[in-house]
Formats: C-alpha cells, sequence, structure tokens
C-alpha cells in the first residue's frame, strides 16, 4: 500500500484516540460538576461537617486542605529549588549523581499509599507527630518533591547552552548566571510546575489518610494562636482535608445525606485542581511575557 | 606600517588538549592595542579554540588541558591568581550566534552593569544609548527599548549582543564569526561598525569570510590543523604570502 494512505488511517486513528480522550474527561466533568453543583451553596462551603444528621458542610475540610498545601510547598519549594540547581548546574557526571537522579525517579512514582504508609511509621509513630497536619505535610513533601525537583532541573536544562556562556563571557560568575540569566528564563516553567504539583498535592487522599488523619475536629476561627489546640494554624491538630473526607463519606458516610456532601465535595475539588491547572497556564504565560517585555 | 604600536596580549607556545586530542601545537603570537587582528583558517583548524583560550572560556569544558602562557597587560591570565570574572570583563567576547538574553533590550545592555551594583538610572541610561550608538543600532532601537531583544532580526540582534559586551567597557574584543548567520548588508554594517570601534579596543575576530578580512583587519593569522602557519600585516598575507599553504587556501585552492 502506498504511504499517503497509510499517513491518512494512522492520522484518523490518532484522531479517533484524542477524541475519546477529550470525551472521556468531558464526561466526567459534566457528570461530577452537575451532581454536585446544586449541593454547593455559601453554606456548604463554610460550616462544619455532621456525622449524624443532614446539613453538614465542607469548610473545615477545605481549609485543612489549603492550610496542609501551603505548609507542605512551604518546605517542598525551596528544597526543590536549591535540589534542582544544584543537578542541573553544578553535579558533575558520576555515579553519585546519576544514584541521586535514579533515586529521585523512583521516589516519584511510589504510589502515594506507599508515601502513606511510610509517612505514618516515620512521621506519626516514629517521630511522634501523631496524625497531624505536620505529618501530613511531610508525606506530602516525600510525595511532592521528586516531581518539584524534576521539574526545576528540566526547567534550567531547558535554557540553551549559549546563556550560560553569554552571562559568564560578559565576566558574572557561575552564581550569578545562574541567578541572574538562567533562572529569570526559567521561571515560567519552574513556576507552572509548582502549580501543577500544588493542584496534585491539592487532590491528594492516600498519602494523607494515615498521616493527617481522617476526622477533622471543630476549630475555633477566632483564636488564631497556633499554640492553641482547636487553633486553625495548630500544626499538631488532626485534619482531614477535603480529598480525604470524600473517600470517607463514600467508605463510610452515615449521615443521612452522604452522596450530596460527597458530590458537592467533589464538585469543589474538581474546580480547585481546575483552576491550579488553568492558573498555571496563565501565570507562567503572563511572568514569560512579563520577563521578556514580548507583547 | 604602525609597528610601534603597544602588544596587548601575548600568546607563548600555547598547547590545548581535548582529551588526548591535541588541538592547538603551540601557538605563539601578539595581539596589538587598537588594531584588528583576523584569524583564517579551514574549520576545525583551531580558530575558535584559540580565541576561547582568550578569555579562558576553555575553562568550561571539563576535558581541556592547557599548557603555555597568556599575558593581558604584562599579566599571565593562566596564572593560579587570575580572577577569570574579572578577566572576562577585560576581554568580551561576541560569538558566532547571536544569544541575547530574552529580556527587553535595555535590560539586554545593562546586564552586567546592573550586576556591577549600578543602580543610578541616569548612568544606566547613558550607557545604553552610547553602548547602542557605538554598535550603530541606535537609532534602530530607541523608541522600542522596552520591548523584548527577541523581537529583532538576527543582525540586530548581533549588534545588542555588541552594545551588551561594549556596556562593560573591555579592553579587548573576541569575535567568532559573527557576521556568518547575516546577510551580506548587516555584515557590511557591523564590519564598518568594528572600523570605528577599533579606536578604542583591541578587536580580535575569527572569520571565513577572505573580503571581510581583508577588508577590516589589520594583521591576519592564518592557522592550520592547530599550527600557526603564517601570521603579518593583512596585505601581506593576501598579496605576498611567504608559505604555499597559506596562498593555497586564500586562493580558495583548499580549505
Ligand atoms: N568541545 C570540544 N570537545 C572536543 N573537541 C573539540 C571541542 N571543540 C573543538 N574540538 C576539536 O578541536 C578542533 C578545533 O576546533 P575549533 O572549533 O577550534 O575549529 P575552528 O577553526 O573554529 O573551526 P570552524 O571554522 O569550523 O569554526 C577540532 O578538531 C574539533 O573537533
Ligand atoms: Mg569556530
Amino acid at each position: 500500500m502506498d504511504s499517503k494512505k497509510w499517513d491518512k488511517i494512522a492520522t484518523g486513528v490518532l484522531y479517533f484516540i484524542a477524541g475519546v480522550m477529550i470525551l472521556i474527561l468531558a464526561f466526567l466533568l459534566i457528570f461530577i460538576l452537575w451532581n454536585g453543583l446544586p449541593h454547593v451553596s455559601w453554606h456548604f462551603l463554610t460550616s462544619p461537617a455532621k456525622s449524624f444528621q443532614s446539613g453538614g458542610g465542607i469548610g473545615i475540610q477545605l481549609f485543612n486542605s489549603f492550610y496542609l498545601l501551603i505548609l507542605s510547598m512551604l518546605i517542598s519549594i525551596p528544597i526543590s529549588i536549591g535540589a534542582g540547581i544544584y543537578l542541573s548546574e553544578y553535579a558533575k557526571k558520576n555515579w553519585l549523581t546519576n544514584l541521586v537522579r535514579t533515586s529521585i525517579d523512583i521516589l516519584s512514582s511510589l504510589p502515594s499509599i506507599v508515601v502513606g504508609l511510610f509517612g505514618f511509621l516515620v512521621f506519626s509513630i516514629s517521630a511522634g507527630l501523631g496524625f497531624s497536619i505536620l505529618s501530613g505535610a511531610l508525606a506530602l513533601t516525600v510525595f511532592n518533591l521528586p516531581l518539584l525537583t524534576r521539574n526545576v532541573e528540566e526547567s534550567l536544562r531547558s535554557i540553551s547552552g549559549s546563556q550560560r556562556e553569554a552571562g559568564l563571557a560578559l565576566g558574572l560568575s557561575k552564581w550569578e548566571t545562574v541567578l541572574k540569566i538562567i533562572i529569570p528564563e526559567a521561571l515560567p516553567g519552574i513556576i507552572t510546575g509548582m502549580i501543577l504539583g500544588a493542584g496534585r498535592v491539592f487532590g491528594e487522599a492516600a498519602a494523607l489518610i494515615y498521616t493527617a488523619g481522617q476526622s477533622a475536629p471543630p476549630l475555633d476561627f477566632t483564636n488564631w494562636n497556633p499554640f492553641y489546640i482547636a487553633s486553625p494554624l495548630n500544626p499538631l491538630r488532626p485534619a482531614e482535608t477535603l480529598a480525604v473526607h470524600i473517600w470517607k463519606i463514600n467508605s463510610e458516610g452515615i449521615m443521612p445525606d452522604a452522596s450530596q456532601v460527597s458530590a458537592g465535595a467533589s464538585a469543589v475539588l474538581i474546580i480547585a485542581v481546575l483552576i491550579f491547572n488553568f492558573g498555571a497556564r496563565y501565570v507562567g504565560n503572563h511572568i514569560y511575557r512579563k520577563m521578556t517585555g514580548t507583547k | 606600517m604602525a609597528d610601534e604600536r603597544k602588544e596587548i596580549i601575548s600568546a607563548t607556545d600555547v598547547h590545548l588538549f581535548y582529551g588526548r586530542n591535541e588541538a592547538l601545537k603551540g601557538i605563539t603570537m601578539d595581539f596589538r592595542e587598537n588594531e584588528i587582528t583576523a584569524l583564517i583558517g579551514p574549520s576545525g583548524c583551531g580558530k575558535s579554540t584559540f580565541l576561547r583560550t582568550l578569555n579562558r572560556m576553555n575553562d568550561l569544558i571539563p576535558s581541556v588541558t592547557i599548557t603555555g602562557t597568556v599575558m593581558l597587560h604584562d599579566k599571565n591570565i593562566y596564572a593560579p591568581s587570575t580572577d577569570t570574572v574579572a578577566l572576562r570583563k577585560e576581554v568580551g567576547m561576541v560569538f558566532q550566534q547571536p544569544n541575547p538574553f530574552p529580556f527587553s533590550i535595555y535590560d539586554n545592555v545593562i546586564y552586567g552593569l546592573r550586576l556591577a551594583g549600578v543602580r543610578d538610572r541616569r548612568i544606566l541610561d547613558e550607557a545604553v544609548e552610547t553602548s547602542l550608538r557605538q554598535a550603530a543600532i541606535w537609532d534602530t532601537v530607541k523608541d522600542k527599548l522596552s520591548e523584548s531583544a527577541l523581537s529583532l532580526s538576527g543582525g540586530q540582534q548581533q549588534r545588542v549582543c555588541i552594545a551588551r559586551v561594549l556596556a562593560v567597557k573591555p579592553d579587548v574584543i573576541l569575535l567568532d564569526e559573527p557576521t556568518s548567520a547575516l546577510d551580506p548588508i548587516s555584515s557590511g554594517q557591523i564590519e564598518n561598525m568594528l572600523l570605528e570601534l577599533k579606536d578604542e579596543y583591541t578587536i580580535i575576530l575569527v572569520t571565513h569570510n577572505m573580503q571581510q578580512a581583508s577588508r577590516i583587519s589589520d594583521r591576519t593569522a592564518f592557522f592550520l590543523q592547530g599550527d600557526l602557519i603564517e601570521y603579518a600585516d593583512t596585505r601581506t598575507i593576501f598579496l605576498n604570502p611567504k608559505e604555499k599553504e597559506t596562498e593555497d587556501y586564500i586562493s580558495g585552492r583548499f580549505g
């Protein structure tokens, strides 16, 4: 058969596959939003959950999700940037750095439930942090750090060597070249990766079930002293997140409106993850345009 | 001729190895202040390699070993005490492919200065204008300094890159085939600009373009397979070369 015909057939098959993927995604989104959005209200978003009656909300879970996200990003962003810069700009090619890279790759492919159990053993039990936000944030860091580090490394590596030469030839030191030329050029990619990572963390459940815990004790939103036990900021309190809440309601929820609460919470979760994804694109492009002066 | 001119760089017996491969086999030559020196020779003969020994850019390649001395202002730049960062401020470099930073034209030109700690807006503005004028591109870009340098044509980008080097005020400017990616008109403009610049700078230029070498350089060096074959006044090299290889190369019989 002639190659033109094959080309047409192959293109057709690829279009078909792509179309099916988009349809599945669209179906999922519409299904979740259609079922969930009717239950989402200001009251639902702000009031605490109820275990036995209907009319509970997801306020505390929502707050927990964001707090946990921020804590884990605060830990993982600086580490991943440092490690990524080292791997891309300074690490020599030898068995040790190869080992580091391989370990990072293995770590990033660990199933999140394994990370969760590891976090349970190490952070909750051995380190004595119990079911707490801090255990959860550390587990999420283990889960997220490898991907973030790889993202920083790849973003830096994608900047052409001629830019490094240009900087050095101008009389910049290596560190100045990295800091003032390579990192700014790679920033859009780095930030996009960070936001996507944030979305991943926000929707994560399995790594948190045994670390941040499955209960959301009531919070006193008038007392922000992090050492007070019911303070929203207390990092040592257990904190069920939105994703864990959805999992929990579906496995053992006994409130009469469990399915509605679950649908509403899923819709909120999906919307948040979508915002992260679109935000990543927007912010990345925006920063790139701002840095480069292109209009 | 201008034989009384001062020598600013003198290289003595420079050998350079990439791993085991000897790319420079003992180069001894010097460069005079406020002259344009052209390095010519067939592909792979070591012109770029030699040029990059003059600002120690070859240090960045891990497998490289270099022996010999390169004196700049009577100081050996390969002495252990040399600060390569300071050296590269004195010896600027322009590459074959224009490599502007993907920032605004303004930021490109003052990058070196700003990192050196200059904050005064007036000084920066002035440096931008002077450097861009020297690079003969001020009139083209003066109304769009805040636009990305990437939005310029290749020839314009190359001149911004030259302005960026000039802003650091080096003594010596190394150019590695700066016009090979450009059309004849842009090349001509850059050649004229180099002729203007030589009153203030010492210029060392690698080129494959014989007209370019003969038109703008004061002295010309012919390299072949890692050796310096002949080095003399440009006029002598082109009209009356001593070595057979030089004559063959210039008349296009090989290379
Ligand atoms: N980074 C490198 N690693 C190993 N060998 C190299 C490297 N750069 C150059 N060489 C070798 O050194 C020799 C001289 O190369 P160089 O780039 O200096 O030639 P050139 O005269 O500039 O050639 P051209 O006119 O094509 O630019 C060549 O044989 C080349 O293969
Ligand atoms: Mg070359």
